[in-house]
């Protein structure tokens, strides 16, 4: 068989993977690409990356080597002005002429811009290339407000980008909701409520009539309805339209608004000619998402090398993340299919929309309509896809868990169920993989492409791959370091059933080599929450991280912060005098925390216990600043004198940080306590909250401020004061059981099987029996309490250890301060930015 | 015959004063020494700058002691990089080594040579 001449024309993402696909296919082909753009194919979908900060350059799906070792003849920055379809050739801008027997049109689309008088002012742009890119980077930096023309998906990812470059933000949409193509007006208008509340201005059912100059900006645009706004940019994003200006003039047909029309094998109306990709018009339908276009270019990749290949019509469900709210649409979203009968469930609180639309019976899924809250999508979609028959109650795949979910677990799925939609990727080649030999996440990805595109399917991907690795008894190493082949959970058990009482025991028990500085601080903190004794007993103080070995925050210079407790941020005034007294005698930089105590700074190792005895003397209590420990517990001023209060939310407050001021656990644990639904007191940011009602109180868990922020979760409500110590109680030494080292109470939760509602069973329900053990547990640690500073001063031998050497008094000479607004701090050092290995303390 | 000058041995602290599995600070002249005591080892003890070259401040005798491997280590309690306890090296920055000094015990007495 003599070699073919494809031709292909434009190289973007769906004429890219076109010819890759044909590469890969083997067949006995010579291609030659023809691009306009002056790059080789690079990822459209995630353009705006560049504006969170990414390269450009990362965005290149192939370069010009790869295409050379593919022995693929491409030419970039030429592209094709007309073709002779009767001489089978296409003639390039440059004049050159390239034969074809076969041509391939991906030429793409282009975004549509309304013909308003002004629209061709160099203040107006559109947003589709790396080109475009740079173009609105350049005009933003003379703008301080800018327009999106459009409401769609592209029109809102263009909104962010403005927002992201520092602009005032509008929409401007034509018609009366966003995203009216993929959201019913419910979920429309929960998005608009969600984004507008992002600060950027919606407008909606606006009729641009003019586009002129303005007074307080650059532009003025006019709408029809006599209102105006100003702004000094816009970015028009209303629609793409199919680039079909070549087939046009070649005599091929198109759609009555455009369009190349093709047929199942995606042939245009001359067999030797395809169209792929969003200028291919199938059905009357032009398919503008990057994987309808992937499976067209399949398609005709596998009829040029031989074998059968047709397109029948792709799914256009698609979850994204917009202004960072999360949108989700599948199907038919409008519930228009004859019959088809919607559940629908809002809250306006939390602002979550959701509906699914099923047949007459109830029993398939024929679309859904998700704002605010995806957790549902993948569930959804295999319904959908696979046509899977619903519960009998379908509302439950939406209603907030009440109960168990009918979520379908991913072994629940059938074999052809699509699992990555961008890259036509099933959970049986997915298994297939991992029968061949891949082991993980990474060798599935890299085998099946799964995950590669958008980048939706990664969780389900994930889980998948985990739970077929599973299947197959595949152990993931999760050794807590190389001395101890168990999980810090695994510890706690050897611990707690060997009655181990040291690192040395258990290291000779069940571990090998000498221990480091991972394993000696988790297992310092398991030997304390079980059995509570003083960490700087001679067996445990080597075990102890940098902070808790001097019971107290190192800073940068090696000098050390002091922070006394104040249970529920309450303190008298003799004790303020107290601190002020002590910070002015030891000159000590003073600032007021974050969680309503007073931090002492810059006191060196020796001074410390100085320091401390002069502080328990007057009545204070170390505040564990330094361990993985319960820190604070914030208060509002509640009942007692707010005008809105409730309850004592400051008595509750210091009740709950004496109980469990010294238990160590995991990471640190922070609580709060707000007198009413006003919340001053950020309750819903802590590991637990406690937030006071009429009848009572509402425990939250598991949120926590930081790296990653997240909002705690109501887990019970309107308790009595014993029920609430009762829950904690039991949460808490769960939470101590079973965490990992070093995970805070959210990441716990997130890997707990079963999520919040096996944590309402442990807990409230007590389905593992265990309760009382944990409550037995907890009133252990609160009976064996000692303030560790009290001890540590009152042992001699304890003392003795805080010495900045042990063969003089002299004092640290390469610590030194400066004055800086009246208080003293570290002098600047050399090397001023250190390379930061760990995190945390 | 040209002499060698090597430092005597001296006595620096004794052995009371040092801490089981952990390190302290002793000063030997100007100079801040971090001396690691580590009695279940075939060696017990360790000698080495206290400075931290990386965090840039005086306080590698507080970290935690540990193995790596084969190697006897100390982690910085600063930002956790680790030092050999036999030859200085940094095992994360090599060109980041504290000095390392002989040592050894005479009956309780802390022999240093520098
Ligand atoms: C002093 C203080 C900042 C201030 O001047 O206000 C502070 C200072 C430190 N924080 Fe913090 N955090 C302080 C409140 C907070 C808060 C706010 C709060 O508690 O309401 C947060 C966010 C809330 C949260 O934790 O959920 C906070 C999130 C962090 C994090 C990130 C935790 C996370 O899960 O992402 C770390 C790092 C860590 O713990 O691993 C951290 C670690 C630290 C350490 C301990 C780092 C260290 O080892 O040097 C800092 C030393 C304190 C010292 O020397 O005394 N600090 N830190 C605050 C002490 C509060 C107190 O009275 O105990
Ligand atoms: C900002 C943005 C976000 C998007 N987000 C998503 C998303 O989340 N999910 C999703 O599925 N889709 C998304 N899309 C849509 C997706 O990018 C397109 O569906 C996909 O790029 C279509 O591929 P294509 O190859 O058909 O067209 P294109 O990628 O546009 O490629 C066509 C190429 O042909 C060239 N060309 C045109 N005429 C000629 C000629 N005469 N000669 C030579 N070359 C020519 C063009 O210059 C262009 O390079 C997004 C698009 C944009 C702009
Ligand atoms: S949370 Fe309520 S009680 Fe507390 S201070 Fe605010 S308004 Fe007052
Ligand atoms: S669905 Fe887009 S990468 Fe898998």
């Amino acid at each position: 068989m003599s070699e073919l001449d494809i031709v292909v024309i434009g190289n973007g993402m769906v004429g890219h993977h076109f010819v890759k696909t044909l590469v890969e296919s083997g067949a006995p082909v010579r291609i030659t690409v023809l691009g306009e753009e002056p790059r080789p194919a690079y990822d459209r979908v995630h353009l705006s990356d560049v504006f969170g900060g990414s390269a450009p350059e990362a965005l290149a799906l192939t370069d010009r080597e790869t295409y050379e070792s593919w022995g693929v003849q491409a030419h970039f920055g030429e592209p094709v002005s007309s073709i002779d379809t009767a001489g089978k050739a296409v003639v390039t801008s440059l004049g050159r002429r390239f034969s074809y027997d076969k041509l391939v049109m991906a030429t793409g689309s282009y975004p549509f811009v309304p013909p308003v008088p002004g629209h061709e002012h160099k203040r107006c742009l559109t947003y589709r290339t790396i080109d475009d890119l740079g173009e609105i980077r350049a005009r933003a930096k003379d703008s301080r407000v800018g327009v999106v023309v459009g409401g769609g998906l592209l029109g809102l990812e263009c909104a962010n980008a403005l927002k992201n470059l520092g602009l005032e933000t509008h929409v401007v949409e034509f018609a009366p909701g966003l995203m009216g193509v993929q959201l019913d007006p419910g979920g429309s208008g929960m998005l608009r409520r969600k984004i507008e509340a992002l600060d950027v201005r919606v407008h909606t059912g606006k009729n641009t009539s003019n586009i002129g100059a303005g007074d307080s900006c650059a532009l003025k645009m006019e709408f029809a309805d006599d209102t105006e706004l100003q702004t000094d940019m816009i970015v028009f994003s209303a629609g793409i339209r199919p680039r079909d200006e070549l087939a046009r003039e070649a005599g091929l047909a198109l759609g009555e608004r455009g369009g190349i029309v093709v047929n199942s094998s995606l042939q245009t109306s001359d067999a030797d000619i395809y169209a792929i990709g969003e200028c291919a018009l199938y059905e009357g339908r032009i398919y503008g998402l990057v994987a309808p276009g992937y499976r067209m270019a399949e398609a005709v990749a596998q009829q040029i090398a031989g074998s059968e290949g047709a397109f029948t019509g792709a799914d256009m469900s698609t979850k994204l993340k917009l202004l960072g709210v999360d949108v989700g649409s599948i199907g038919d979203a409008h519930g228009r299919s004859p019959g088809a009968i919607s559940f629908v469930f809002s809250d306006e609180r939390k602002e979550v929309y959701k509906r699914i639309v099923t047949s007459a019976d109830a029993k398939h899924l024929l679309g859904a309509v998700l704002v605010g809250d995806c957790g549902e999508y993948d569930s959804l979609l295999q319904y959908h896809l696979n046509d899977i028959e619903l519960p009998a109650e379908p509302e439950a795949l939406i209603a907030p868990a009440m109960g168990d979910a009918p979520v379908l677990g991913v072994a629940a799925l059938p074999a052809t169920a699509t699992v990555c939609s961008c890259h036509n990727v099933t959970k049986g080649d997915i298994v297939s993989a991992l029968d061949q030999g891949c082991c993980d996440l990474a060798g599935v990805k890299s085998a099946t492409a799964a995950s590669t595109g958008c980048g939706g399917c990664a969780a389900m991907l994930k889980n998948l791959v985990e739970d077929e690795l599973a299947a197959r008894g595949v152990v993931v190493d999760k050794s807590l370091c190389e001395h101890f082949p168990y999980t810090r959970q695994e510890l706690y058990h050897l611990v707690r059933v060997g009655e181990l009482k040291s690192f040395d025991a258990l290291l000779a028990a069940h571990g090998r080599g000498s221990g480091c500085d991972i394993c000696k601080p988790a297992v310092a903190s398991i030997l304390a929450s079980l059995w509570n004794d003083h960490v700087l007993d001679a067996a445990h103080a080597t075990l102890q991280d940098t902070n808790d070995r001097f019971l107290a925050n190192m800073q940068k210079d090696g000098t050390y912060s002091i922070v006394p407790r104040v249970a529920g941020g309450e303190i008298t005034p003799d004790k303020l005098v107290v601190l002020g007294e002590v910070a002015k005698k030891y000159d000590l930089y003073t600032k007021i925390t974050g969680g309503q105590r007073i931090d002492l700074f810059g006191a060196r190792v020796e001074q410390l216990p100085l320091i401390w005895r002069e502080l328990v003397d007057a009545g204070f209590e170390t505040g564990h600043a330094y361990g993985k420990a319960l820190r604070t517990v914030k208060s509002c001023v509640g009942s007692t004198w707010c005008r809105y209060g409730v309850q004592d939310s400051v008595g509750m407050a210091i009740l709950i940080e004496n109980r469990y001021k010294g238990l160590r656990a995991p990471h640190k644990l922070k609580s709060a306590v707000s007198g009413c639904t006003r919340e001053c007191a950020e309750a819903q940011s802590k590991d637990f909250g406690v937030i006071a009602t009429e009848h009572g109180w509402n425990l939250y868990v598991c949120g926590n401020g930081g790296m990653k922020p997240r909002h705690a979760d109501l887990f019970a409500t309107d308790l009595d004061d014993a029920t609430l110590i009762r829950y904690i109680d039991r949460f808490l030494m769960f939470y101590v059981r079973t965490a990992d080292r070093l995970q805070r109470t959210s990441t716990w939760m997130d890997n707990l099987e079963g999520g919040i509602d096996y944590l309402r069973e442990v807990v409230i329900e007590d389905s593992l029996g265990i309760g009382a053990e944990l409550e037995a547990q907890m009133a252990h640690v609160i009976d064996s309490y000692q303030c560790e500073w009290k001890t540590t001063i009152d042992d001699p031998q304890k003392a003795r250890r805080f010495r900045s050497f042990v063969n003089s008094e002299e004092q640290d000479n390469t610590v030194t301060f400066v004055t800086e607004r009246e208080q003293k701090r570290p002098g600047r050092k050399v090397k001023a930015q250190a390379q930061r290995i760990a995190v945390g303390e | 015959m040209t002499a060698v000058t090597q430092p005597d041995w001296q006595a620096i602290c004794q052995r009371d004063d040092l801490v089981a599995g952990g390190g302290v600070c002793a000063l030997l002249g100007q100079e801040h020494v971090a001396l690691f005591y580590l009695p279940a080892q075939e060696r017990s003890l360790y000698a080495l700058g206290n400075y931290d070259p990386i965090g840039c401040a005086s306080v590698l005798s507080r970290g935690i002691v540990g193995s790596i491997g084969e190697r006897l280590v100390v982690a910085s309690p600063l930002y956790k990089q680790h030092f050999d306890l036999v030859t200085g090296e940094c095992l994360e920055e090599a060109s980041a080594a504290v000095p390392v000094y002989e040592v050894r015990l005479d009956g309780d007495s802390v022999l240093i040579r520098g």
